[in-house]
């Protein structure tokens, strides 16, 4: 009996782990305005960005979350880098020239999202 | 001095530069009102050395300073402290961290011996009671290890997880399962665990910051390479000024010994020039008159007068920092697996370590099944993999810098090892660019072309009278001087008629000097030959020498110009240069790497096409890997993925070494990220338990987890020492 709730107990937190993390639907902002912020807070928010192509965008970071694995914002494709300070708003500028989905992370590739160029 | 100081006040005292004072008296009038703003106690201005010295309270701000001087019509240069370059905000909140991260590990360190020789009374013979052991882990547990519990919640709000969820579900699970057993729910404590993971895991991170912060060093070092001021002259004197008050067209002076502040061009004077800092070239260059300056090298030993072109972010080590740092921020194509691994990679372990438990309960092993989970959680170690390619990108593309060699995005260090064959331009990237004369039949003759050239407007006339003027030939007065299109030039010297040109019945060895590729000029005077002059467009230094090493290597080295066929062909015969593509118009360039990319099958060979000038942009922008002589244009640099600031042709062998090593450092690095994760997550689990009764102690996990980021990041470092 024991061993029999300790299984199905199991499964079910692995479908809860599954679905907790892959099954979230992921927050799609579309910029209009050539701006958007992004609160750097557990990850991403919003995690997916999409603008236009050789549409001029500046992207505000603000990190609230202290801790360091958010600390570098990379978008290698555009070959930014920038450093977070806690509480204070950095912005970065891109100007895509070619469609597609353009992945970006924290420094030790942990928390992801994505800049679409359409 | 003005002073309205009273005792026993706060004091701060400050130094800055005045700009624009003309007399003594503009001293005064700024020392008057600099002590009228509130909060200035004290104030001198030294006309002579422009330096205003103020003792201020803590309350006064820079600003006020500065606008109080602006008011009057001077500027004062003051360091304003709110604006902190992003790597100077950078570096404080690194050494704030660390320090913070030093005193826990301190703290936790002593604390977890202590929980740890308590534990085992069987060991070490000091028993400490179960509640003892629980009160000294829990700092250990919410005080060192906070920073876990915040980020694990942080990411879990977002439906995310982290290195730091895997920590705090790990310990929490033993510091939780011992709370229970003391009241008898469970039976074991596990205090021991939690305290000496977090320890090691604060350990590992603190000792991993130390060390990433090396990968960096070559900005840092490019960025300390800046000279703080100028000497510009300004209304007839010389000011000294900060670096970034310096404008586009100021006269700057520098000193011998002094380095050179900005970009600009010579004015007045000449020197030599160390300019092994910002391009890797490793001899000075002598400077006189009219050449360029690059800002940030070192004047030798004559005191020049330049103006400035570039100022700011426009200057060349403002562009190679940038480049840099843009090359740093780049993915390298080997990344993608690791990155595509880290987004499923935490939750996987997660439910993976419920599976562990799972199965072991199941085997009728309950304690097994939960030390086997908490090992398993502690073990996996994602950060490793994350660290792998970055940190070898940075070390490598720094070393680059180093050594003069640029270069443009990770994907071009990446590719550079799989050249397997190279095309290069030949004007300005085998061959010096200038024609200069190589061979002369005899001095006399020299004498007489150097004396008719003076009045000529022929592109071969500079070759041969910066020939004379290097071996010192004297010149005669020229009468009667003529130019003959197409043929050459003709005057009068001492009552005697020359012609100087390719007319003429020419001699076997002229013959074999044109075989040769050279231009030959003959000397003639009442329808005699005289002697003749050959000029040529030399090789630069070690041509032969890298073609060599690079077919040694098994590259395939091709030459293309738009020489005709005869010439192309001296040249490369001088060179060892096989392959020649000769008479391709400039715009066929790209046309001729992209043919030739199609031919090759093979994905693993890359065309590399190295080239200068604007009319190379296309071919290096086409070829796989562009690399593009410091000495070219702008627009070349641009297209090219790498480049050559020291102008040396060898460097493009050192560019495929540097390729070479960093791909093999980001491999090993790889292996060992994936490899500790595919072997020891199982071992973890207790895979080898059945067969031979091993089990990973959850505080071995942690040990094994933090060394192995920071093999990763020591690895890379390596990378710095490693010759090429």
């Amino acid at each position: 009996m024991d061993k029999t709730l300790t299984i199905l107990g199991g499964v079910s937190l692995v479908a809860l782990i599954w679905w907790f993390f892959f099954g979230k639907r992921e927050e799609v902002i579309i910029v209009a305005d050539g701006k958007i912020d992004v609160l750097v807070e557990g990850g991403y928010k919003p995690s997916v960005i999409k603008i236009k192509k050789g549409q001029k965008t500046i992207i505000s970071l603000l990190r609230k979350d202290p801790n360091s694995c958010l600390e570098e914002f990379i978008l290698p494709d555009f070959k930014i880098s920038k450093f977070l300070p806690v509480n204070q708003k950095v912005d970065i500028e891109i100007t895509p020239d070619k469609s597609g989905e353009f992945g970006f992370h924290c420094g030790m590739n942990m928390f992801h999202g994505k800049v679409v160029v359409e | 001095m003005i002073s309205k100081a009273w005792p026993n006040q706060n004091l701060i005292k400050k130094s800055f530069p005045i700009i624009g004072m003309h007399c003594a008296s503009c001293a005064r009038l700024i020392e008057k009102k600099l002590v009228g703003v509130p909060g200035v106690v004290a104030c001198a201005v030294n006309y002579g050395s422009e330096q205003a010295t103020v003792e201020i309270d803590e309350k006064v701000k820079d600003k006020d300073l500065a606008n109080a001087v602006s008011d009057i019509g001077y500027k004062a240069v003051i360091e304003a402290e709110g604006e902190k370059t992003p790597d100077e905000v950078k570096e404080g909140v690194k050494i704030e961290e660390l320090k913070k991260l030093r005193t826990k590990v301190i703290v936790s360190a002593v604390l977890s011996s202590i929980i740890f020789l308590g534990s085992f009374p069987e060991w070490f013979g000091i028993s400490l009671n179960p509640f003892v052991l629980w009160l000294l882990s829990t700092p250990v547990q919410f005080w060192a290890g906070w920073e876990f519990y915040l980020a694990t919640w942080s990411g879990l709000r977002n439906r995310a997880a982290s290195m730091d969820t895997l920590i705090s579900i790990g310990t929490s699970a033993a510091y939780g399962y011992s709370i229970l057993s003391l009241f008898g729910i469970t039976s074991g404590t596990y205090f021991d665990t939690a305290a000496v993971i977090i320890t090691l895991i604060l350990l590992g991170r603190f000792l991993e910051a130390k060390a990433k912060a090396y990968t960096s060093d070559a900005i840092k070092k490019l960025l300390g390479l800046q000279a703080k001021t100028a000497r510009v002259l300004r209304g007839g004197r010389e000011v000294d000024i900060s670096i970034e008050e310096v404008k586009v067209g100021d006269l700057i002076r520098v000193r011998p010994g002094e380095k050179i502040p900005v970009d600009g061009v010579i004015t007045e004077g000449t020197s030599s020039v160390d300019e092994s800092m910002v391009t890797g070239e490793s001899l000075p260059v002598d400077k006189i008159k009219g050449d360029a300056v690059i800002g940030a090298t070192l004047n030798k030993n004559g005191s020049l007068i330049f103006k400035a072109t570039k100022v700011g972010k426009d200057t060349m080590l403002s562009q190679i920092v940038k480049m840099v740092s843009e090359a740093q921020s780049s993915r390298a194509p080997i990344q993608r697996l690791a990155d595509s691994v880290s987004s499923y990679f935490v939750p996987v372990v997660l439910m993976v370590a419920v599976a562990v438990f799972v199965v072991w309960y199941v085997l009728g092993m309950p304690l097994l099944a939960f030390v086997n989970m908490v090992a398993v959680l502690i073990i996996a170690c994602p950060c490793a993999m994350g660290l792998a390619t970055p940190t070898a990108i940075m070390v490598g593309t720094g070393k680059g810098a180093e050594k003069g060699i640029l270069i443009k995005d990770a994907a071009a260090l990446e590719t550079a090892h799989k050249i397997k064959t190279i095309i290069f331009d030949k004007t300005g990237t085998l061959t010096i660019g200038k024609p200069s004369v190589t061979d002369v039949s005899d001095p006399k003759t020299a004498e007489i072309a150097a004396s008719l050239e003076v009045g000529s407007e022929h592109s071969l006339a500079e070759a041969i009278i910066s020939y004379a003027v290097q071996k010192k030939i004297k010149t005669h007065k020229v009468t009667g001087f003529k130019a003959v299109p197409g043929a050459g030039i003709e005057g009068t010297i001492e009552g005697q008629k020359y012609f100087f040109g390719n007319r003429g019945e020419k001699s076997e060895m002229v013959q074999k000097l044109e075989d040769e590729g050279k231009t030959v000029m003959l000397l003639e005077s009442g329808g005699k030959i005289l002697g003749y002059i050959a000029v040529a467009d030399t090789l630069k230094e070690g041509v032969s020498e890298t073609v060599g090493l690079l077919e040694k290597r098994g590259i395939e080295v091709w030459m293309v110009t738009g020489d005709n066929e005869r010439t192309a062909k001296a040249i490369a015969k001088q060179t060892g240069i096989k392959n020649v593509m000769a008479q391709v118009l400039p715009h066929d360039k790209a046309d001729k790497v992209k043919e030739m990319k199609s031919a090759i099958s093979h994905k693993s060979s890359a065309i590399g096409f190295v080239g200068d000038g604007i009319n190379d942009a296309p071919a290096l922008a086409a070829s796989d890997v562009g690399i593009a002589m410091g000495t070219g244009t702008d627009v070349a640099i641009e297209s090219a993925g790498i480049t050559l600031l020291n102008h040396d042709i060898r460097s493009v062998l050192t560019a495929i070494d540097l390729s070479r090593v960093t791909l093999r450092v980001i491999k090993q690095n790889l292996f060992w990220a994936f490899g500790y994760n595919a072997t020891l997550i199982p071992v973890a689990a207790g895979i080898l338990y059945p067969f031979t009764g091993w089990l990973l102690n959850p505080a071995l996990a942690a040990f094994a987890m933090a060394a192995s980021s920071i093999s990763v990041v020591g690895n890379s470092l390596r990378l710095k020492g490693v010759k090429i």
